[in-house]
């Protein structure tokens, strides 16, 4: 801990109560809500903490998610910084004003509290659900702890807000294990999160302003007239503060460091890389039994490592690079599927990675924790076995199943 | 690092209980991880509860598969579940129920027995089988890991749909106190 940060109270509580602490502190105008399975404990306490006064903000009890994110998007063009949360089929309904957010540049954080798709009918944790809306143009943060659960949400804000970015950001935690998993956190004071967020910087491009009347989002594209280079300047706008905002989110998670003391890696956390052999590549709460695997296998002399991805859109490549540079080869855990590619989506942005910066190395896919299913230390042990197989040329031709046999 | 599996059935509050005991302990400066089995909440089902305490930070979000201590607050999910799975010999068991330990049929494993009539104290004060917090205190007696003073002050701070306060508190002292504790011969 620096000298200057502060301290806050610590107390015991599950990711959801961590998230709706977070948002809290954060003090977002409105809060739309409509529960559900694993999200809806997480708006459960928001609705208390505003019933109770310490959070004042408008929330509305909406009919569903579409209404949810729609009501928010009114709310964020007359100049309100806005919440939600959902997980699977919730995240499905919400679909069409999703993908509307980021092209309106709306700046807003939504936890999604991560669950397997249907079907087979299951309402377990799984990054399946976030994994389909990976490419709609929202920023994609994934946290480990329910530490970073709060400190991320708050986090958030700031780099959603940032007069370069402007776009929406989903803090992800994962369903179940994070979900409803109980540890200790830190709950930083009032004062320090205000001067940390500073003034709200929410949409003064698109407010609503009777003085200044415009049309939102009116018919843009086609081919002819100023339709083509218009679409392109909104299409070019967005995907250009998608990639700075890999700088932002550095900037900000160093200046939260500074003031609270906690250090998250912001794009991607290198851990024992120094002298590995091979590494693992995790997202979310699997992280805590993979670094647990690696500790205990480098104590038997065996040189292995794991990089974490928090930041997973924008995809940080430079930082992705900089850690597979260190090994001999990979292996990929991912907690959902790519039907289209019969591997993991994260697998696909290492090769993805691999191929743009001319990286050679074996590259597996581990497919495990859907629905659910636990991913444990001893799991991870086989999938180290394998990639140190694949180092020495024994490449399984598909995506190798972890839970297949649990 | 010491693991704790916690078996119970829909209803009576395991996973508060988790939630109570990690409280006690992170207030007694014990780093500590509770997360609940996923079923969908139905009275009467078997529910479990996976916590690890330590005096370092815990980085493994997992369930447990090799339980060093079971809290089992039900008197009868036993014959539907093996609560045992996976204890190696030496380990703790905290039951909810009364009679001849000899009765329980208990595997080998178990070095420790602490043995609480959970039912019939809750009946008592209760008026209903709500077990959790009479078998915290029957859990904080058997196993040392937890004073009941902490276990008091988290009841203190937690929130009770089911029950008032007082009651709680005098479920967790009778818990504590009226625990029949044994040293049982482990078979290898």
């Amino acid at each position: 801990m620096t000298a200057l940060s502060k301290p806050g109270k610590v107390v015991v509580l599950d990711g959801n109560e961590a998230a709706a602490k977070g948002v809290a502190l954060a003090r977002p105008d409105v809060v739309a809500v409509y529960p559900i399975t694993p999200q809806s404990s997480l708006v459960e306490h928001l609705s208390s903490l505003i019933a109770s006064g310490e959070l004042d903000a408008e929330l509305m009890n909406v009919e569903g998610e579409h209404s949810v994110l729609s009501a928010l998007q009114g709310a964020a063009l007359a100049g309100a910084r806005t919440y939600t949360a959902t997980s699977g089929p919730g995240l499905a309904f919400m679909f069409e004003p999703y993908i509307r957010q980021p092209g309106l540049r709306l700046p807003m954080v939504a936890s999604l509290v991560t669950r397997d798709t249907l079907t087979p009918q299951c309402v377990w944790g799984g990054h399946q659900d976030a994994m389909l809306v990976r490419e709609c143009g929202w920023i994609h943060m994934y946290c480990e702890t329910v530490q970073e659960i709060l400190d991320s949400v708050i986090m958030g804000y700031k780099v959603a807000e940032h007069p370069e970015i402007m776009l929406p950001v989903n803090v992800n935690h994962d369903g179940n294990y994070l979900s409803f998993g109980v540890t200790r956190c830190e709950i930083p004071e009032q004062a320090l999160v205000d001067d940390f967020l500073g003034p709200k910087n929410i949409n003064w491009h698109a407010a609503l302003d009777p003085e200044r009347p415009m049309s939102v989002d009116p018919l843009t594209g086609n081919a002819g007239g100023a339709g083509p280079s218009m679409f392109v300047r909104y299409r070019k706008g967005q995907t250009e503060a998608m990639a700075h905002a890999l700088d932002i989110i550095a900037e900000v998670h160093a200046d939260w460091a500074a003031r609270t003391g906690r250090h998250h890696a912001p794009l991607v956390e290198e851990y024992r890389l120094e002298g590995a052999e091979v590494a693992l590549i995790t997202l979310g709460s699997m992280t805590g039994a993979a670094k647990d695997c690696c500790d205990a296998l480098r104590a038997g002399g065996r040189k292995v490592g794991v990089i974490k991805v928090k930041t997973y859109r924008p995809f940080p490549v430079a930082a992705m690079a900089r850690a597979l540079s260190q090994v001999k080869a990979v292996g990929v855990m991912d907690r959902s599927v790519s039907y289209g590619w019969n591997s993991g989506p994260m697998h696909q942005d290492t090769l993805s990675t691999l191929g743009k910066t001319g990286l050679r190395m074996p590259c597996l896919s581990f497919i495990g924790g859907l629905a659910g299913a636990d991913i444990t230390e001893a799991h991870f042990e086989r999938a180290y076995d394998a990639v140190f197989k694949a180092a020495s040329g024994d490449m399984p031709p598909g995506p190798l199943w972890v839970n297949e046999k649990d | 690092m010491t693991e704790i599996r916690i078996h119970g059935r829909g209803g009576q509050g395991a996973v508060l209980a988790s939630g109570l005991l990690a409280q006690a302990m992170a207030d007694e400066g014990r780093h500590v991880v509770a997360i609940p089995s996923f079923g969908f909440e139905r009275r009467g089902a078997p529910v479990a509860c996976f916590m690890r305490v330590d005096d370092k930070p815990i980085r493994a979000m997992t369930n447990i598969y090799k339980p060093d201590i079971i809290l089992c607050i039900d008197p009868t999910v036993s014959k539907v579940v093996n609560i045992f799975d996976g204890m190696a010999p030496g380990g703790i068991l905290v039951q909810a129920g009364k009679g001849d330990p000899a009765a329980l049929a208990l595997p080998g494993v178990v070095a420790k027995l602490g043995l609480c009539d959970a039912v019939g104290i809750a009946l008592a004060i209760f008026k209903r089988p709500i077990t959790n917090t009479v078998m915290l205190g029957a859990f904080a007696r058997t196993t040392g890991l937890v004073s009941l003073a902490a276990l008091k002050s988290a009841i203190e701070g937690g929130e009770f749909r089911d029950a008032g306060l007082k009651q709680n508190l005098e479920a967790v002292e009778r818990g504590y106190h009226e625990t029949q504790l044994l040293a049982l011969k482990v078979a290898a």
